[in-house]
């Protein structure tokens, strides 16, 4: 008889998710008190962000994740092939959030706006620190991103072949649970950064 | 409605595991992940219309407690903390006063100097 143990596995994995909250938090701890000492030019700063863009991936993220939760749904129900459907759908919206993002990126790099550049080193210490904190809490979040929807493709593999199944499926709910985590830290990320200008 | 069927609608159904003990496991319900994402695009709605009307000193303010609402959604829900043991829920409690205690202490510091 074989053991296993999904609860431990679960546990397990929150207590990832718990050294993932402490690592954005200490970079939400530097966001917060360096918008109290230049508060000034974090609101110019912040001004450069496209919103719109950001409240789009907002949504595409807030989307991925009910899919991947329905998508367990449709596991514990026997429905495969949903499950399969839904999974593809959250990888979409992970690839439209990338896109976005290199756009977003790309335009910024494009008129010069990047860690290093001579465009920064001609700006206030406080839209250095604005577009320092910018790049690389996106950046980190983006790998986050890149690994949620890798772990999540293994796991469309692994429902697709039975291994994961109505009665075997804690590696999927590991994986959404990382997921959701991408989700919880952009819910911070979006206002912060994009909102209050 | 046959029996089958029952035990689907059902949100707690009990299924005998392959090795024969019963555990009770929770099937959130399309449903309700339904309702919770169309909450959580109407918080984000509102989010954006608060921050665009600019309540001045209070923005960043509505906007920090409209995103915890919205995590706490996510974490009850979609991370499913509502249904699993209150282990848990104390852990992930225990986290986050931690890190306010971090906040609390780098600000207390930052002020103070």
């Amino acid at each position: 008889m074989e053991h296993r143990d999904d609860i431990g596995a679960k546990l397990g994995m929150w207590v990832f998710i718990f050294t993932e909250i402490l690592l954005f938090g200490g970079l939400f701890l530097v966001y917060a008190v360096m918008r109290s000492r230049y508060s000034v030019d974090f609101h110019h700063a912040a001004h450069h962000l496209n919103a719109f863009i950001g409240a789009i991936n907002t949504v595409v993220l807030l989307v991925s994740s009910a899919t991947v939760a329905m998508s367990i749904t449709a596991v514990q129900k026997g429905n495969t092939k949903l499950a399969v459907n839904l999974l593809i759908l959250t990888l979409l919206c992970a690839a439209v959030f990338m896109v976005n993002k290199y756009f977003e990126w790309g335009h910024k790099i494009h008129i010069g706006l990047y860690p290093g550049s001579d465009l920064m080193i001609t700006l206030n210490h406080g839209e250095v620190m604005f577009f320092s904190l910018y790049f690389f809490m996106t950046g980190l979040h983006m790998l986050h991103l890149v690994i949620g929807a890798i772990i999540l493709a293994i796991v469309l593999v692994k429902v697709k072949s039975g291994t994961i199944n109505a009665n075997r499926y804690v590696l999927m709910e590991n994986g959404g649970l990382y997921w959701h985590l991408v989700d919880l830290i952009w819910i911070f990320l979006f206002p912060l950064l994009y909102l209050i200008t | 409605m046959t029996r089958d069927e029952k035990n689907r609608k059902s949100k707690i159904v009990n299924r005998n595991s392959h090795n024969m003990h019963t555990e009770t496991v929770h099937i959130t319900p399309y449903r309700t992940l339904a309702w919770v994402l169309i909450t959580l695009l109407t918080l984000t709605f509102i989010t954006i219309t608060v921050t665009w009307i600019d309540l001045s000193a209070i923005t960043v303010l509505v906007a920090m407690l409209i995103a915890s609402v919205k995590a706490y959604i996510v974490l009850t829900y979609f991370m499913h903390l509502k249904f699993e043991s209150s282990l848990f829920r104390a852990l992930v409690i225990m986290v986050l006063a931690i890190y306010a205690l971090v906040i609390i202490g780098t600000f207390v510091d930052y002020l103070l100097r």
